[in-house]
Parts: structure tokens; C-alpha cells; sequence
């Protein structure tokens, strides 16, 4: 098979192509599609290709905007409706919380929200409290809502075309910082998203460290240096937040006996509690050589000050400085 | 609805090709005018100041500005006291500047140090100065509209003569919050002034491309509120306008609205002109709006009644130039917020 090389906001922009080429009934809606600052490089020229009638640039409506995809989805279009940064998306929670999400269950199963919310993380840069959040745990917190949060390149195509063909609204968060990434990969592949889960990218057996989107480059990362320091990590990346599968993640601590979750959301109520909590339940808490550890945010808003930000923000400095001292 | 925009000659205040001639300065008192030219020229001074540090690189937070915009705030701030309550967006540079904010603080607040307006907290977008009737501009769009509105239910239920200013763009217009404001400021009699700085823009997109109408006003209309839509780039307008509608607002415990027509010289967002961009912005737009530069006009007006003095105006620049590098100067010097002591601003 013939590899490509991409980065993960070209394979974005691959897994786009792909699906508007063959599906008439996937249109594109929100703000910035038109422009060449809010999306990277994940949407170019999607509108030359596919005209504006398809590659819809909105007002600032981000509320009216989603709920349209939302009555769209239900009329026989398979709507992805675009975010340029998750924070605007917060006017839209009615269509996200109330409707889309319960939709389905409220009328028996009758009808289905078949739209993909792409809410894009966006931060660092001194842009501050309100242009930085990283809100997956929020979004899992709700039955209803499929919440996929790439890491890998494949991933941030195949996922995203996942998210698209399932019937379900699907919450597809993807991380600017993560843009740049590259890899080789093949020609598009079309996965069932219900059939996807967690995955083992790097096996280990000292640690499980656990991780979705950019907290999984963290935790490669983490995983070189300790490899350094011959501890063998094993790097489980979650893809998707929910609905929850955490069975590898319970067979992968079984095997290592240490749990650390990677989280780049704040700490209280994330989903880094919930994966230990998930973890906890199944495995006696003895067995385990250490306590579980959670990385995340402080439950702080995002500063303002590069000074700040510097700290703010996760790092595998001083995740692998705790984790050696485990070892010790 | 298309005959009230032909009434207020909207298609017209949005060409660039008009609107270009002298202010009337008859129209409005004359020291009152020297003054307005004063603090046109001392914001514009700042924020190209702002546009070069960004391009060197010194800031490194995102700024937005509002160059060419400077007659509405600078119109609105002589009707207003601190006992006021002002809000803006991530466009308010000028806002709280023609409030007459401490400059080395503002600057301080760009470079996010910890001697900053919001402590180095919130940078260009996060702005506050409540001494001066400032309570707060933040990016999300719309954001504090309705906040400001709480701002003048609060004056209201206090009965302290009070009014709220609410600055925002027209994109603004485009959230339903900025609806469902219009209609409780007047249900609720609320003392509140919109200001709408229609610049035709919102960030990349030229307004037909997102109303089939392009006079924010209509939304007055709609809700009973008494309103006015003027040449954002005339300052007797501003000051004529915000004077009438102030006091208005002032005797009638009412919500009044401006619309204010103006454009901004710089791109969305930092120091480039984004000719290159936006649909409909054209090096053509950018060079007759800049013939409508509003204190170019203001300049033309007073020479033409022999009001101008040059060499004071250039006298004028100089020290703004030389108070605004001390300014610039010190805020560089000042400290970064320190992170453990930050946290303690989380809750009060
Ligand atoms: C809720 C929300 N949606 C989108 C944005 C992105 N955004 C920032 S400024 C802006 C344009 C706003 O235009 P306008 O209100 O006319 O103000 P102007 O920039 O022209 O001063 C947009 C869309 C945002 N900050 N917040
Ligand atoms: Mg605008």
C-alpha cells in the first residue's frame, strides 16, 4: 500500500474531502469556513471545491447555527457543524444538552440527531480565560452525546469520518496544538464508531499511562523519558470519551500495577476521575503498587500571561519527575 | 423595513466614497471640539502604538484594533461619569481609554503583568477600570451585553441615576442574547445606551454576506427603542447624539440606541490591513476610508473656520508621543502575576 505522509490538520482536511466526495447529504456549517485564520489548514479550499451552498460561513449564531444542524440531521442530511474554538460553542447548549443529545430517547428511538459537532481546542498564546478551554468532560457527562477526541493523525481522519457516518450526535474535539503532528498512513478507511475504543499505542509493563487527544502526546512523551530510565510504560490512548469502555485500560493495569491518567481539562469531575474510578471498581485497590495519579489542570481558569500559561498548562517534566519518584 | 433604510440613507453611510468632507464644526461647541481632537489623536497614538509593538513581536497576546473607530467612544465619554457603568468587547482599547484609564496600567495589561488594569489576568481582551466607570470587555461576542443590562437594572432598582453603556460590534448583533436584551431593556425600562460601532465587519466577513439588511438599527426598531444612526466618523454627530440620547435615557429611565457607522484600518485582529482577506475590503475601501478618517475631518473642519493652529497640534503630538513611550516604557519594566496568588482570584 502506497503511505502518505501527512499532518493531522491535513488528515482533517483529508477526512473532509473523503466525506463530502461521497456523501451528497454531508454539508458544513459554522464560522470561519471561509477564512484563513479560525481553522488551520483542516478546511482549505473546501468551499471552492464543494461551493458555498455546502461549505456554509455563518453569522456569529452559534446557537441558532447548531440547532439547525440538529433539524437538518432529522430531515435527512448528515450535518457537521464547525466550531473554530470550543468556548464560542457554549451559546449553543440548548441544541447540544437538551435536543441533540436526547432526541433519539424522547421519542423512542424514532428519530435521530445525525449531526457531528466539530468544537475545536484552541488555546495558549496569552488569549485567556474564555479562548482556552478544553471542555470533553463536560460533553461526556451527558447520555446521548458520542464524545471523540483523536490524537493519532489516522486518527483525526478516520475518526472524524467515523463521527460523520454514525447516526448519532458525535462531539468531535480536536487540539490545535496537536496540528503539526505528522505520519504515514494509507487511503481512508471507513470504522464503525460504536465498534471503536481505547487503544494500546506503546505496550509497557511497569505503568499504564492513560491519555486522549493532546494528553496523549504528553504521555508519548513521558513515555520516551522514562523508557530512558528504564521504566517501561505502557500508553493506552482513549479516542473516545463516551460512551466509556474501560475494559483495556482494567487488563492493562491488572498487567503493570500502576495507574496514571493524563487529562488536559481540569481536574475536578474529569474524565481522569472517571477512568480511575472505572479502574477501581473492577481491580482490588491492594493490588495495585501504587495509588492512582491524575494529571490534570488545576481547577483554575486558563491565565492570561505567558508567565503563567508556562505552568498552567501540562508537561512531561513534571509528570515524569512524579512518576520516577514512584520507582524509587 | 426597506423604507426605513432608504430614510436613513444607509446604503450611502456604508459606501466608502461618501461622508469624506469637513465636519460642520458650527454644530458643536469649539473648545468641546479641541478637546474631542485631543483624545482622537492620543487613542489613535496608542493603538498604532500597540500595532507596532505587536509587529516587533513585544506583545504576545492577540489585539484588536480600532483604529479609525476613535470619534464614538471618544463622543460618548464627555456624557458619561464614572458613576457609570460601561462594558465592551475584544474591541475596547478605545473604550477605556477615552475614559481616561491609567495608560501605564493599560499597557502593563497588554504585556499581562501584574501591574496591568486586570492584574496581568486577562491582557488586550480583559480589560477593567472601575474608577473610571469601566466594569469589563471580554472576547466572547455579545458576552456582556446583557450583562451590561444587568448593570442598568441594578442603577434602576437603586434608584442612583446611574446609566449602563453597552459597546459592541455588529456581528454582535448576530447572537440571540443580543435579542433577547433588546427586548428586557425596554420591558424592564432599563437606563441603558447600545452602541452599536457597525464597521461592517466581522472579522473576515463583509455585512451583506451575513444580513440581508446592514443597519443594526432595525433591531431598535423592532423592540421600541428610541434610536439613532449616525456617521461614526463624525464627532459632532457622536457628541450631538450621545448628548441627546443621554439625557434621555436619563429622564426617561429608558433604553436608547446608536448605531454608529465607521471602519477600522486595521485587519480583525494585530497590526496587518488584511486587504488580502476579507471579501469586500479592497486596498480602493481602505485608501477612501482613510479619506474619512475622522480626525483628518475634524482637522479640515476647524482649519476651515480658522480654528486649527498647527503648530500647537503638532505641539500636542509630541507630548503625546513622549507620555506614551514613558508609558510604554515603565509597563515593560513591570513584574508577571505570580501564579500561587493568582489562584486566590478564582472566588473572592
Ligand atoms: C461567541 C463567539 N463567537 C465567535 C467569536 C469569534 N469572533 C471574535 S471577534 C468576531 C467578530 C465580531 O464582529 P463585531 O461584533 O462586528 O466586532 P468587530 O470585530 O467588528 O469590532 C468573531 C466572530 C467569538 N469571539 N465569540
Ligand atoms: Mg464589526
Amino acid at each position: 500500500m502506497n503511505k502518505q505522509k501527512v499532518n493531522y490538520g491535513e488528515a482533517i482536511l483529508e477526512g473532509f474531502n473523503f466525506l463530502l466526495e461521497n456523501n451528497p447529504e454531508v454539508f458544513v456549517i459554522g464560522q470561519g469556513l471561509w477564512s484563513p485564520w479560525y481553522v488551520g489548514n483542516t478546511m482549505t479550499n473546501l468551499e471552492k471545491k464543494y461551493g458555498k451552498n455546502r461549505i456554509i460561513d455563518t453569522p456569529v449564531s452559534e446557537s441558532a447555527v447548531t440547532g439547525a444542524a440538529v433539524g437538518a440531521s432529522l430531515c435527512g442530511m448528515r450535518p457537521i457543524v464547525v466550531h473554530p474554538r470550543i468556548d464560542f460553542m457554549l451559546y449553543a447548549m440548548d441544541a447540544v444538552v437538551n435536543e441533540a443529545a436526547k432526541w433519539s430517547y424522547m421519542f423512542g428511538g424514532q428519530s435521530h440527531p445525525s449531526l457531528t459537532i466539530r468544537g475545536i481546542i484552541n488555546r495558549g498564546g496569552e488569549q485567556g480565560a474564555q479562548h482556552s478551554q478544553a471542555l470533553h468532560s463536560w460533553f461526556s457527562h451527558i447520555p446521548g452525546l458520542r464524545v471523540v477526541m483523536p490524537y493519532s493523525v489516522l486518527d483525526a481522519r478516520d475518526l472524524f469520518i467515523a463521527s460523520v457516518l454514525n447516526d448519532d450526535p458525535v462531539i468531535f474535539i480536536d487540539d490545535r496544538w496537536l496540528y503539526d503532528e505528522t505520519d504515514l498512513i494509507e487511503k481512508p478507511k471507513k470504522l464503525v464508531l460504536s465498534e471503536q475504543g481505547p487503544k494500546i499505542i506503546s505496550s509497557g509493563n511497569d505503568i499504564t499511562i492513560v491519555g486522549a487527544g493532546f494528553a496523549t502526546k504528553i504521555a508519548q512523551e513521558c513515555n520516551l523519558k522514562l523508557r530512558k530510565n528504564n521504566i517501561s510504560a505502557e500508553i493506552i490512548d482513549m479516542r473516545i470519551l463516551s460512551p466509556i469502555d474501560p475494559s483495556l485500560i482494567i487488563d492493562s493495569v491488572e498487567k503493570t500495577q500502576n495507574l496514571v491518567v493524563i487529562d488536559g481539562g481540569w481536574k475536578s469531575c474529569g474524565f481522569a476521575s472517571e477512568i480511575i474510578t472505572s479502574v477501581l471498581e473492577k481491580i482490588d485497590p491492594k493490588k495495585l503498587n501504587n495509588k492512582p495519579l491524575r494529571f490534570c489542570l488545576e481547577n483554575t481558569p486558563a491565565p492570561t500571561s505567558n508567565k503563567l500559561e508556562e505552568d498552567y498548562y501540562l508537561n512531561s517534566y513534571s509528570i515524569v519527575k512524579k512518576i520516577k519518584s514512584l520507582f524509587n | 423595513m426597506r423604507d426605513f433604510h432608504r430614510q436613513f440613507d444607509l446604503e450611502k453611510l456604508k459606501n466608502s466614497e461618501f461622508f469624506n468632507s469637513p465636519v460642520d464644526v458650527n454644530r458643536c461647541d469649539a473648545n468641546c471640539l479641541l478637546s474631542d481632537l485631543k483624545d482622537m489623536t492620543y487613542i489613535r497614538k496608542v493603538e498604532n502604538k500597540l500595532a507596532l509593538e505587536k509587529k516587533k513581536g513585544n506583545i504576545k497576546g492577540p489585539v484588536h484594533l480600532g483604529v479609525g473607530q476613535e470619534a464614538i467612544p471618544v463622543g460618548i465619554a464627555k456624557n458619561i461619569s464614572n458613576k457609570d457603568y460601561v462594558f465592551g468587547a475584544h474591541r475596547s482599547h478605545s473604550h477605556i481609554l477615552s475614559l481616561a484609564t491609567d495608560l501605564r496600567k493599560f499597557f502593563s495589561e497588554i504585556l499581562g503583568r501584574s501591574e496591568g488594569l486586570s492584574k496581568g489576568m486577562g491582557g488586550s481582551m480583559h480589560l477593567i477600570d472601575k474608577k473610571c466607570g469601566f466594569y469589563g470587555s471580554v472576547p466572547i461576542v455579545a458576552g456582556t451585553i446583557p450583562i451590561a443590562l444587568g448593570a442598568a437594572l441594578a442603577a434602576k432598582i437603586q434608584e442612583n441615576k446611574s446609566i449602563a453603556v453597552s459597546y459592541f460590534g455588529d456581528g454582535a448583533s448576530e447572537e440571540g442574547v443580543f435579542h433577547e436584551s433588546l427586548n428586557l431593556s425596554n420591558i424592564l425600562n432599563c437606563p441603558i445606551l447600545f452602541v452599536c460601532e457597525n464597521n461592517l465587519f466581522s472579522s473576515h466577513m463583509f455585512i451583506s454576506e451575513r444580513q440581508p439588511l446592514s443597519s443594526i438599527a432595525r433591531f431598535a426598531l423592532a423592540n421600541d427603542i428610541n434610536f439613532k444612526i449616525i456617521d461614526g466618523n463624525n464627532i459632532c454627530e457622536v457628541n450631538n447624539a450621545a448628548n441627546e440620547l443621554i439625557n434621555w435615557i436619563r429622564k426617561s429611565s429608558k433604553p436608547a440606541f446608536i448605531e454608529a457607522v465607521t471602519y477600522r484600518w486595521y485587519g480583525h485582529v494585530d497590526w496587518r490591513e488584511d486587504i488580502d482577506v476579507g471579501v469586500n475590503r479592497s486596498e480602493k475601501d481602505l485608501k477612501n476610508w482613510k479619506k474619512r478618517d475622522p480626525i483628518q475631518r475634524l482637522i479640515n473642519g476647524l482649519k476651515s473656520k480658522d480654528l486649527f493652529d498647527e503648530e500647537r497640534y503638532i505641539e500636542l503630538s509630541n507630548n503625546l508621543d513622549s507620555e506614551i513611550s514613558i508609558a510604554w516604557d515603565t509597563a515593560v519594566q513591570d513584574p508577571y502575576p505570580n501564579a500561587k496568588e493568582s489562584n486566590n482570584f478564582v472566588f473572592k
